[in-house]
């Protein structure tokens, strides 16, 4: 979700802002966030990488206002050229692509530069995931001789002086010291070899997708004539960068001027590439799906408000290249839907789909458990899924299951509930005693029977303090009875953390379901607990499945 | 009953003990009652409250002896000594004053000084002689005396007394002052009346507490019950209840089975296959990075069968009539990851799947929910978590539209307690249409985004059911409801387990 930034000024040229734009801008589904003297903020969402410009935004806003000459899908006109663009084997080949285009006669001022330089920014994170993807680079035409090549040098090879600093070195240097080098250095690392343009005066322009070089200046208000490139490894994505910056350019006065693009494996094309794709549309469908009723007439006028030219007799949609979302039919029907206003769409009650409401059996269960702890006067707590390293040392426990990589020391799945329940404890010590708290929720162990590797019970923890042994063997007791499960307790095996001797396992229908026994003085300790502690932890599944449940 | 009659049957044993006395003075109450200080003052209390007195209190300052004090009155204070060597020697060094008056550093300089504004010596080139009167000598120092008095109120010093206290309070630990709050207690004109009355024995024997004695024998016959202060405030007690965002949570599920839906219920582990290729969520989105998204260290997940697996990734191909795709190859390696789920739409692919085994397609309908934890790699902070809680809802059948996704919002919304919604276009990877609902937020007069909705793609239900089949989604955000209901502003508070906090929050009451 990319909250873009538009120029006011650029924005009411064209367009004022009143509370019926406003309510339009939301009913078209770019929410208005809000709008200073100086800007207006809209939220596009990550299907629309077109609209993260002014231009690309109003080019498909105006249509759906249904403004005069504006509706309809837009179309481009490409002028032929000698400008020939080649890709040298060189490149490397994790970065292997390279298509460019020229566009000229460009009215900028300081709002649309900076609207370029958004848009070559948010392209940048988002559809070509942060550089990862692909690189897009923009030049003032002047400087550049012609034909220009897209090869790979190795990085010491590579002397220029970058935007931004006042010397001439060599790439590598640039990654290690260029802020932008440094921030995107980790995209090449692992890279045979580094591509550069270079012109054919063999100069450096630019390194992408790290940075351009100083000598052929950058854009400003007074460039007219511009060289746009966009370079990387998947050549979907990178056409379609190419598709909506240079569309934004000729929606700023500009005239397209093609490139004669030519790939490593020999693959030749005129970039950009425009074309129209084309799509059926059936009306039955719309109707099937919307629950509307229209027909072919309206059909037209709602796509065509939506940017889209309709041909009603072969009942097929033109699609504009900058589109990248319309891969379906459903697409499109979506489309209509917002050209029709979703707020003209009145809801039905379905017919059929009748069932009855039922929550699964497990969810029963804990309700009752929980039932029957609370009329103890038990308080019912609810602690993280996941334990910290500081929770695992003080319990004593070893879980096998870590996250990679947490933002926090959160990391370990627990394997018990104990832990959790421990740590409540030791940051209530201000809070009245005595207290008896419990918890239902889930635990994980590594299982080789389950589909993720993990499998993953539901646990009952029980715990009371100051406790002991014999109160807390009566809670155990009064539970069992009121959800009717016969029981048994054994001398327990040692379990870490609980006294020798004081530890008992739960037996139910000759399985062991659980434990009951009361905590080491050296754990209370660790949590500065200053009262004895009983605990009991049983498994669910296993007291379920010893009773009948209607 | 007059309203002297209704205060008699009111007042306890310790206030009919003392009553009677007040009027002349708290000695003769303490005296005469026989009570403890602290009973004294807890009946006071209880006949403030029924306005029988009135309690003031003085507050005054009292100075006393500290530690040096009770020294100097043993000892003599310092300057008393240096004055007693030079009486005797009449002239010394100042060196040898303070060896032979066995003074330290301090005491010495204090002392000096103080004889010397009490013009009793006088300094003149390194020596200090004695040129006081010999009835000067006998006379005691004001700050003797004042030591002698103590402890004494500061109010009633005054004059070179009080310069000797202002004197002695800038030395070590000499005297030390304390605040006294003394009480001087008064009948109201009700309490004068009152207190008359108290001679009459009728009121002597009334019935306190109601014991199986008095109910067996009917001893309460002829007696009066003492009215109790039915007004008086009584000590919290706490019981056991649900977790906060259970109670909520249950809530949740109850409106959802309310309207007919059967719950899933799953695992909190998927493979991503579940919970990110089965719903067409391209294997390079940023959302399946470690950024956000909790993977499992060490964890390899299987798939599911083979023919479900060829169907996903036909679908991310495009291979499916009618779909473009994502435009790419689709993977297995990266469908296995295991994670902690991020969604619970994970459950709705596989309860799709399973109606997809059904061999009759007009079977494949129903209406199902999940309410669960979910998980992202977030920090944690107070508007930020790595777990919350998460529901939706899907409803599948022939013949299904997005009006009915609207009415079916609508009366979810409605059950919520939000009368008024309204819907917004959107965008998630899987529905299309997709809907953004927000409600009108009674109390704070605003429009509240509270949940997205949409139908699922083709993508999605094809391979899964094995034909398009219209299936309606949604899921209100839960975490933002409960916020609002218990004016919780820090996220941190769902799972902090405060107990005071817990012991004291009201039920959900919705």
């Amino acid at each position: 979700m990319a909250g873009v930034k538009f120029s006011r000024k650029e924005f009411e040229k064209r367009l004022k802002i009143t509370p019926q734009i406003i309510d339009r801008i939301n009913m078209f589904g770019t929410p208005f966030e809000g709008m200073t003297d100086d800007e207006v903020e809209i939220e596009i969402f990550p299907n629309r990488p077109d609209m993260l410009s002014i231009e690309g935004y109003l080019r498909s806003l105006e249509a759906f206002l249904d403004k005069r000459g504006k509706t309809g899908m837009k179309h481009y006109k490409k002028e032929k050229s000698n400008y020939k663009l080649l890709v040298d084997k060189s490149v490397p080949k994790q970065w292997p692509y390279a298509i460019a285009c020229v566009i000229k006669g460009v009215k900028l001022n300081s709002d649309r530069v900076k609207d370029l330089i958004q848009l070559q920014e948010k392209l940048g994170s988002t559809l070509l995931r942060r550089r990862k993807k692909g690189g897009a680079g923009l030049y003032p035409l002047g400087k550049i001789e012609w034909p220009i090549k897209f090869e790979g040098k190795k990085l010491r090879e590579i002397i220029f002086r970058p935007l931004e600093m006042d010397d001439y070195i060599t790439a590598d240097k640039i990654l290690d010291l260029h802020p932008t080098g440094r921030k995107y250095a980790h995209v090449c690392q692992s890279w045979d070899s580094m591509p550069v343009f270079t012109d054919k005066k063999g100069r450096v322009m630019s390194m992408p997708p790290i940075i351009n070089s100083h000598d052929f200046g950058r854009i400003d208000e007074k460039t007219t004539d511009i060289f746009l490139e966009v370079t990387g490894n998947d050549m979907n994505t990178i056409q379609r960068t190419l598709t909506i910056i240079s569309t934004a350019l000729a929606e700023m006065g500009g005239k397209i001027y093609e490139v004669e693009c030519v790939q490593v494996n020999g693959d030749k094309t005129n970039q950009p590439i425009l074309d129209v794709e084309k799509m059926k549309i059936n009306t039955k469908n719309i109707q099937g799906t919307l629950g509307i009723i229209v027909d072919d007439k309206d059909v037209k006028k709602l796509l065509e408000r939506m940017g889209y030219d309709y041909d009603e007799k072969k009942k097929e949609v033109s699609i504009p290249s900058w589109r990248i979302d319309v891969i379906a039919e459903c697409d499109l029907i979506e489309d209509v839907a917002i050209a029709y206003g979703y707020e003209n769409i009145e809801p039905q009650m379905p017919l059929g789909v009748t069932t009855i409401g039922q929550e699964s059996n497990k969810s029963k269960f804990c309700r009752k458990v929980s039932e029957a702890l609370i009329g103890l006067g038990l308080l019912e707590v609810s602690s993280y899924y996941l334990l910290r390293g500081l929770d695992i040392r003080r319990a004593r426990i070893k879980p096998s299951l870590e996250v990679e990589d947490s933002k926090t020391d959160y990391k370990y799945l627990r394997p018990s509930l104990v832990p959790g329940i421990l740590r409540i404890l030791s940051e209530n010590v201000d809070s009245e005693y005595p207290q008896k708290i419990f918890e239902i929720g889930t635990t994980f162990r590594k299982s080789n029977s389950s589909q993720t590797g993990i499998g993953e019970k539901t646990k009952i923890c029980i715990s009371s303090t100051p406790g002991n042994y014999t109160e807390s063997k009566q809670a155990l007791d009064y539970l069992m009875r009121m959800i009717g499960v016969s029981y048994e307790v054994v001398e327990g095996r040692k379990k870490d953390g609980l006294i020798t001797g004081r530890v008992g396992d739960v037996i139910v229908g000759g399985k062991r379901v659980g434990f009951i026994g009361e905590v080491h003085p050296q754990i209370l300790k660790n949590f500065r607990l200053k009262e004895s502690l009983a605990v009991i932890e049983l498994n669910l599944k296993s007291l379920y499945n010893s009773i009948k449940i209607i | 009953m007059s309203k002297i009659e209704e205060i008699l049957e009111s007042l306890s044993l310790v206030e009919r003990q003392i009553l009677p006395f007040v009027r002349e003075g708290m000695d003769e109450v303490e005296k005469r009652s026989g009570l403890d200080n602290t009973s004294i003052l807890r009946a006071l209390q209880f006949l403030e409250n029924k306005g029988l007195i009135v309690k003031d209190v003085k507050k005054s300052k009292v100075i006393d002896l500290d530690d040096n004090g009770r020294i100097y009155l043993g000892e003599g204070l310092p300057e008393r000594k240096l004055l007693s060597l030079l009486i005797k020697e009449k002239s010394l060094t100042i060196k040898d004053a303070k060896v032979d008056s066995k003074l330290n550093d301090q005491e010495f300089s204090v002392a000096l000084g103080s004889l010397k504004n009490k013009a009793l010596v006088r300094i003149d080139s390194g020596n200090v002689s004695f040129v006081g009167k010999k009835d000067d000598t006998d006379k005691k120092f004001f700050e003797e005396e004042l030591l002698v008095k103590l402890p004494v109120s500061l109010d009633s010093l005054e004059g070179p007394l009080r310069l000797a206290y202002e004197n002695l309070k800038e030395r070590k630990g000499i005297i030390k002052v304390r605040d006294v709050s003394d009480y001087v207690v008064k009948l109201t004109s009700i309490g004068e009346d009152v207190a008359r009355c108290t001679v009459d024995s009728s009121y002597d024997n009334m019935i306190e507490q109601v014991t199986p004695d008095i109910i067996n024998n009917e001893s309460w016959r002829g007696k009066k019950f003492r009215r109790y202060d039915v007004k008086s405030r009584v000590p919290e007690i706490s019981g056991g209840k649900k977790h906060f965002v259970n109670q909520s949570v249950d809530y949740g599920k109850r409106i959802w089975s309310d309207l007919g839906f059967k719950e899933m219920t799953g695992l909190m582990t998927q493979t991503s296959f579940w919970n990110f290729d089965s719903l067409f969520t391209p294997q390079d989105h940023p959302v399946r990075e470690m950024q956000d998204t909790f993977f499992i260290k060490d964890a390899i997940g299987k798939l599911p069968n083979k023919k479900i697996v060829d169907a996903v990734k036909s679908s991310h191909e495009g291979k499916i009539k009618g779909s473009k795709g994502w435009q790419y190859e689709w993977k297995e390696e990266g469908a296995k990851r295991v994670l902690m789920r991020t969604q619970t739409t994970g459950l709705s692919a596989k309860t799709l799947a399973k109606l997809g085994e059904l061999k009759n397609s007009n079977e494949k309908e129903g209406k199902f929910f999940a309410l669960g934890m979910n998980f992202r790699n977030e920090t944690v902070d107070w508007s930020h978590g790595f777990q919350f809680n998460q529901t939706e809802g899907i409803v599948v059948g022939k013949g299904l539209n997005f009006k009915n996704l609207l009415w079916y919002l609508r009366e979810f919304f409605k059950k919520m307690g939000y009368e008024k919604v309204r819907f917004r276009p959107a965008y998630f990877p899987y529905t299309e249409p997709s809907v953004e609902i927000e409600v009108w937020h009674p109390e704070r007069k605003i429009w509240w985004e509270l949940g997205g909705a949409g139908m699922f793609r083709p993508e999605v239900t094809i391979p899964l059911l094995g034909e398009h089949i219209p299936v309606l989604a949604w899921g209100p955000g839960f975490d933002r409801t409960m916020m609002d209901y218990y004016k919780i502003t820090d996220l941190r508070e769902f799972y902090e387990n405060d107990l005071t906090k817990s012991r004291k929050k009201r039920m959900w009451m919705k």
